[in-house]
């Protein structure tokens, strides 16, 4: 019997497995695919939102303002890639100059420090590439960017070095309701628990019926991107957004902290599961764009991708314990889910303590991580690296300078990878220009040396996404 | 190894492996190849049919046949090799800042620096293929590499997009490996891969070539399961109504090469917007005084034979500078004209020319029986007949140095002209 079973490893699940990890409580986290952060966590613009965007008193502007300060705080901590480098809200005419004053005052009533309404001659000062048709803009310094899967992976990692447990290929087929707590069943195997915590993402409705009867819905919207080459990536210098709508916060620029530019998203229905990128949502994202950055260049895209929206008939996170006790939703998270979701986690701990988890700090936690990036270090300290440990100087993703030392770190790191995208979102490698055209077979290799598996058998991502479909006629490897 | 060489050369492919050699040739005392991968001769490693070799050793080689012969040339040659080495960046100093397994971190200094790191795919993202993100959409030269190399099969049925000549030695390499290849899509009306490739890689094997078509649309959960193919009109957008499905597991992407200059372009060596490489002169020195360029990180080859002579005008200029410093003198300009997109090199320093000056360039479209001209101020000072021109095969034609007094304004340009015009 554990404590606390959490459905879904996203960036929810992996911050509540993080925040429970510091206690004395049996929490094993279920996850239905091979790694992680795979859902919507990998697939959204990576952006920490101050905070200004949600109405007083939603859920959403709480959790918001409050998970801005801590994913700064646990980026720095867990050495995640984040920076600080604030957002702007462009307006282009009189009613959208009105709409940015009234967010100031929501963010000001939010509780988000610094806002700022700039005048259009300010706005250019500060960011030359922006379209001189705007008007005005909302200056919010607190907002940053975030590498939103390796906070996922950090935290996870952290919370199994910790004692927790993180269960991969285990999808959540039945929770039935016991004397003790529930029994849930995953990928064939049972486990007993006194508690669970549903954080499913786009399946959380279904997650939530096997045990409650139907409260909620989830209509996927979907939302297209472009990530563009680094050569782009100083375009802009803040995160630019347009005047939020009702379908969401519409599309904006923004650097990433991998040193690229990202352009989206659009909005459109979708179904769970339909990750697909349509001509005409990546034409309505070009043109939407290029009202914000006339300049963005699209000649420069190395990739594009869709990500879903957990959208419910409720306007509002759903958090909390269900009718039926024991049973907590951590559901319909959308945007700003991602900044929100420590703040969600630590309230949920709260929740679970309330309904009788004892919560006895372990002292022996420990939340340092550090992950060598040879690509930051500087000379001397790439020196020092590599006489370490020469793995540090093989380069195998020249687009990236991500050394083979590196991807042997994260074969061998608590929560390690099994897929080529697995290492990719640990390490870098693959996400370049070439797009792993030229290390994809190397780190493939890598993978299957160090796991020990024949090569054939490492996926590119998920189960069954097969790189290799067997041998030539002569086959090996050529001498 | 110590760090003071006359000529560093990066790369130690085709290109790197002809420079470095001629520069020794041409009496540079201390050489070094960097090469990142663990072995050298580039991608003709893996280019493993043949065709090679038919201009510069006038016979048919397959491509670690070709590039063999420059490895067996280097044994006793003293030219130091530094395998599994990465220049992270250079300066116009000539220190590079160089990292490999077996040296770790090192700075070596250099009087003349060749940049022959190639060039890469372009890839699904850079050209915006909606649809679904399945495993099975490889570059052409990233499934080679799988087949060639590693001896894995990438695919059972398959669709190619492009018909570069990557793209079209693989519909054939596929093929014999038993694959099902069930078409060959190319968005131009024209393909851009040599003719005797179409002939020999798709005509052979009874596999059909849509031009003025694309991929619309790519289908599949975890593997490509359906490709989505119509026909482009004029404007190169698809046409409504012209889609066909093919059932197949993998697409095979031959839709450009791209040179690989994010090193040059680091330490400030002037690049060409055409070409996506160098700026060059006519000894292939690029705009940092001393730092030479050639092979495909300048403009994509068709023929390895071309980058070999390429390459030894660089690797024999190198070893010149590290000897006597910067050639001087005026020097012209090499203007595009009608129909052509590019030219290399893009200046000429005329006194530094023996005899005459070969200029490379690729015309912008299919064209039959025109003329090449060369002119300066309004006036022709050289033509060139050819039957067939086209934009998947490179042009050359060699300026005489007895026409350079001729020129004026300091410039020459390179145009394509109707036959009856002159």
């Amino acid at each position: 019997m554990v404590d606390v079973v959490i459905v879904g490893g996203g960036i929810c699940g992996c911050s509540l497995l993080y925040e429970l990890s510091r206690y004395d409580v049996q929490a094993v986290l279920l996850e239905k695919e091979n790694d992680v952060s795979v859902g919507t966590t990998k697939a959204n613009s990576a952006i920490v939102h101050a905070g200004y965007d949600p109405h007083p008193g939603t859920k959403m502007a709480r959790y918001n303002v409050e998970g801005n300060a801590l994913v700064k705080e646990l980026c720095e901590k867990l050495d995640v890639p984040y920076q600080q480098i604030g957002s702007l809200v462009l307006a282009f005419d009189e009613e959208q100059d009105a709409l940015v004053r009234e967010l100031c005052a929501r963010g000001e009533k939010n509780g988000v420090p610094g806002l700022r309404v700039l005048s259009a001659t300010e706005l250019q000062e500060l960011e030359p590439n922006v379209s001189r048709e705007a008007t005005s803009a909302l200056l919010a310094p607190t907002a940053g960017i975030v590498s939103p899967w390796e906070l996922a992976i950090a935290l996870a990692e952290t919370a199994v070095k910790n004692g927790a447990r993180v269960e991969l290929n285990s999808e959540v087929t039945s929770i039935e309701k016991t004397e003790g707590g529930f029994r849930v069943t995953a990928g064939g195997r049972v486990t007993e628990t006194r508690f669970v915590v549903n954080a499913a993402g786009v399946w959380s409705d279904r997650v939530n019926d096997m045990a409650n009867p139907h409260a909620f819905t989830v209509s996927p919207n979907r939302g297209e991107y472009y990530l563009l080459d680094k050569s782009s990536g100083d375009l802009v210098h803040h995160v630019i957004f347009q005047c939020p709508s009702k379908v969401g916060k519409g599309v904006l620029v923004s650097p990433t902290v991998h040193g690229n530019l990202i352009v989206g998203p659009n909005a459109e229905d979708a179904e769970k599961g339909d990750l697909g990128t349509t001509a005409a949502g990546l034409a309505f994202v070009r043109q939407a764009a290029a009202r914000s950055v006339p300049a963005v260049n699209f000649r420069d895209s190395i990739r594009n991708f869709a990500g879903l929206r957990a959208l419910t008939e409720i306007d509002d996170f759903i958090v909390g314990e269900t009718e039926q006790k024991g049973f907590f939703n951590i559901a319909g998270i959308k945007s700003p889910g991602l900044t929100s979701a420590p703040a969600i986690a630590r309230d949920v701990v709260r929740m679970l303590g309330e309904a009788g988890l004892p919560l006895r700090e372990k002292d022996s936690f420990c939340d340092e991580r550090h992950v060598v990036r040879i690509r930051h270090l500087s000379h001397e300290e790439r020196a020092k690296k590599m006489a370490e440990n020469p793995l540090y100087g093989q380069i195998v993703c020249r687009c990236e300078t991500i050394t083979e030392g590196e991807i042997v770190d994260a074969l061998h790191s608590p929560l390690p990878p099994c897929s080529i995208d697995g290492v990719k979102r640990r390490c870098g490698s693959g996400m370049g220009r070439c797009q792993g055209g030229f290390c994809g077979p190397r780190v493939q290799e890598i993978i299957a040396r160090e796991l020990g598996v024949p090569q054939q058998d490492v996926m590119q991502d998920r189960a069954g996404t097969a790189v290799i479909l067997g041998e030539t006629k002569k086959g090996g490897r050529a001498e | 190894m110590n760090g003071c060489y006359d000529v560093i050369v990066i790369g130690g492919g085709p290109a790197g492996l002809a420079a470095a050699l001629e520069a020794r040739r041409t009496g540079a005392a201390r050489v070094l190849i960097l090469e990142r991968n663990n072995e050298l001769g580039g991608i003709l490693n893996q280019c493993i049919h043949n065709g090679f070799g038919l201009h510069y050793f006038k016979e048919e080689l397959t491509g670690p046949e070709y590039a063999g012969r420059f490895i067996a040339e280097l044994e006793g040659s003293g030219i130091d090799v530094l395998l599994g080495a990465m220049v992270l960046d250079f300066n116009d100093g000539k220190t590079l800042h160089v990292m490999s397994r077996s040296h770790g971190y090192q700075e070596l200094h250099a009087k003349a620096v060749v940049l022959c790191m190639g060039c890469r795919e372009r890839t699904r993202g850079a050209i915006a293929i909606p649809g679904d993100r399945p495993a099975g959409v490889f570059t052409a030269g990233a499934a080679q590499l799988y087949m060639n190399i590693e001896g894995y099969m990438v695919g059972k049925r398959v669709v190619i997009l492009g018909s570069g000549d990557i793209g079209l030695i693989m519909a054939r390499r596929m093929t014999l490996e038993g694959a099902k290849v069930l078409a060959c899509v190319e968005l131009m009306p024209y393909s851009n891969g040599l003719n005797r490739n179409i002939v020999q890689c798709l005509n052979d094997y009874n596999i059909p070539l849509y031009l003025s078509h694309t991929i619309v649309d790519i289908r599949g959960d975890k593997r490509v399961e359906q490709v989505v193919v119509a026909e482009v009109g004029p404007d190169r957008n698809p046409i409504p109504g012209t889609e066909m499905v093919f059932d197949c597991d993998t697409v095979l992407l031959s839709v450009g090469l791209i040179p690989e200059n994010e090193l040059s372009r680091k330490a400030g060596v002037q690049i060409d917007r055409r070409t996506n490489g160098p700026v060059v002169y006519e000894n292939m020195e690029t705009s940092l005084p001393g730092v030479f360029a050639c092979g495909n990180v300048v403009h994509v080859h068709d023929l390895v034979d071309f980058v070999t002579a390429e390459s030894q005008r660089a690797g024999r200029a190198a070893a010149l500078y590290a000897q006597n410093g910067e050639p001087q003198g005026p020097c012209v300009e090499v203007r595009n004209g009608r129909a052509v997109n590019y030219t290399v090199p893009q200046h000429i320093r005329t006194g530094n020319v023996e005899k005459f000056v070969e200029i490379f360039f690729r015309v912008n479209n299919v064209y039959r029986n025109r003329v090449i001209r060369i002119s300066s101020g309004g006036k022709v000072l050289a033509s060139f007949k050819r039957e067939h021109m086209a934009p998947g095969e490179m042009e050359k034609v060699a300026f005489p140095k007895a026409l350079f007094p001729q020129i004026a304004d300091g410039e020459i340009t390179v145009s394509v002209e109707e036959e009856e015009a002159q």
